[in-house]
């Protein structure tokens, strides 16, 4: 009888780490699914800005000329700053992922309010430098817009449909990790458990690599 | 086959260290100002090229280290094929008939 309890005792000794590492499959598994779709999401988006990058290029085609005047007024230096803002915001959202696994609580949790912060550097330098061109007439339907040439009307039609998108992305974002922070703050998101984080992540960097690619063709015609 | 799978699990599952991350911000921020620098040199039709490779550049490092496509398994990759692909016939399409239409 002893030697069965015993057995037993051995049997359950082996089968709960046994347990224990099914269960962290599971989660693994779970985040791997989790991440998956997250991909799929971030396709869907892609596509729609695709989606305009294909206007832009056909329009920068047959309006050379006028696309090129009317890119020298934008803000360079206020478009390069903007992209340093957001490629650093980058960084700190990676750092937060990377100190969280790591069992850094505090710092991931610095890190992440980093890269909230500098989200909304990057909208207030988005509004002086909309603020500028609304107040120098140079806005949609505008009447000193429309006296001007096709092509540069329709260089800031997509200027305004294209950086406003992508800023009512920031915001979604910023909105997704403040939420992120709330959550890892009451050990929602842990160590263990740690693929909303990712996800809000992937979101993140998504909106910096559009900005990547919106950069050059607004700001730098030179 | 455990032993492949392990480590195949550890190179996912291993968090990249600071120092990498580091290393790439580093390289978006000098690409950046390369391709501010460059807009002001006239390279005739290859100024808009020159600012697209950069930009390719800098997305590439972002989705494999920032966004760990790198680490990630293979339906990743196969993911990012597919969109890329479908991009260029999208794009490859559109300008064949943008090009020859007049």
């Amino acid at each position: 009888m002893s030697e069965l309890i015993q057995a037993g005792s051995v049997s359950g000794k082996i089968s709960s780490p046994e347990g224990s590492r099914s269960g962290d499959h599971g989660i693994r598994k779970d985040a791997e699914r989790a991440k998956i779709g997250m991909w799929l999401f971030l396709m869907t988006e892609l596509l729609l800005f695709a989606g305009l990058f294909l206007v832009y290029s056909v329009y920068r085609y047959l309006h050379n000329v006028d696309f090129h005047r009317a890119g020298l007024e934008t803000h360079t230096l206020l478009g390069t700053l903007n992209t340093m803002v957001l490629l650093t915001s980058s960084l700190t959202m990676a750092l937060s992922i990377a100190a969280l696994r790591t069992g850094k609580k505090r710092l991931s949790v610095s890190f992440l309010a980093s890269t909230i912060l500098l989200g909304f550097v990057f909208l207030v330098v988005k509004y002086f430098e909309w603020s500028s061109e609304i107040l120098g007439g140079i806005y949609p339907g505008s009447p000193v817009l429309l006296n001007r040439s096709n092509g540069e009307i329709l260089f800031f039609g997509l200027y305004y449909t294209m950086t406003g998108l992508h800023g009512l992305h920031v915001i979604a974002g910023l909105a997704v990790l403040c939420f992120m922070l709330v959550l890892i703050l009451r050990d929602k998101i842990t160590m263990d458990d740690y693929v909303k984080l990712e996800n809000a992540g992937l979101y993140w960097h998504l909106v910096d690599i559009v900005w990547i690619f919106l950069f050059p063709l607004f700001y730098l015609i030179n | 086959m455990e032993d492949i799978s392990r480590t195949k699990e550890s190179k996912q599952s291993e968090p990249t260290s600071f120092g990498i991350y580091i290393l790439v911000w580093l390289g978006l921020i000098s690409l950046t100002a390369v391709t501010a620098v460059v807009s002001g040199i006239d390279l005739a039709a290859f100024t808009i090229v020159v600012a697209l490779v950069i930009a390719l550049t800098k997305a590439s490092l972002v989705v494999n280290i920032f966004m760990r496509v790198k680490f990630e398994d293979k339906i990743f990759k196969v993911f990012l094929g597919i969109v890329g692909f479908t991009l260029l016939v999208i794009f490859s399409l559109t300008f064949s008939d943008v090009f020859f239409r007049r």
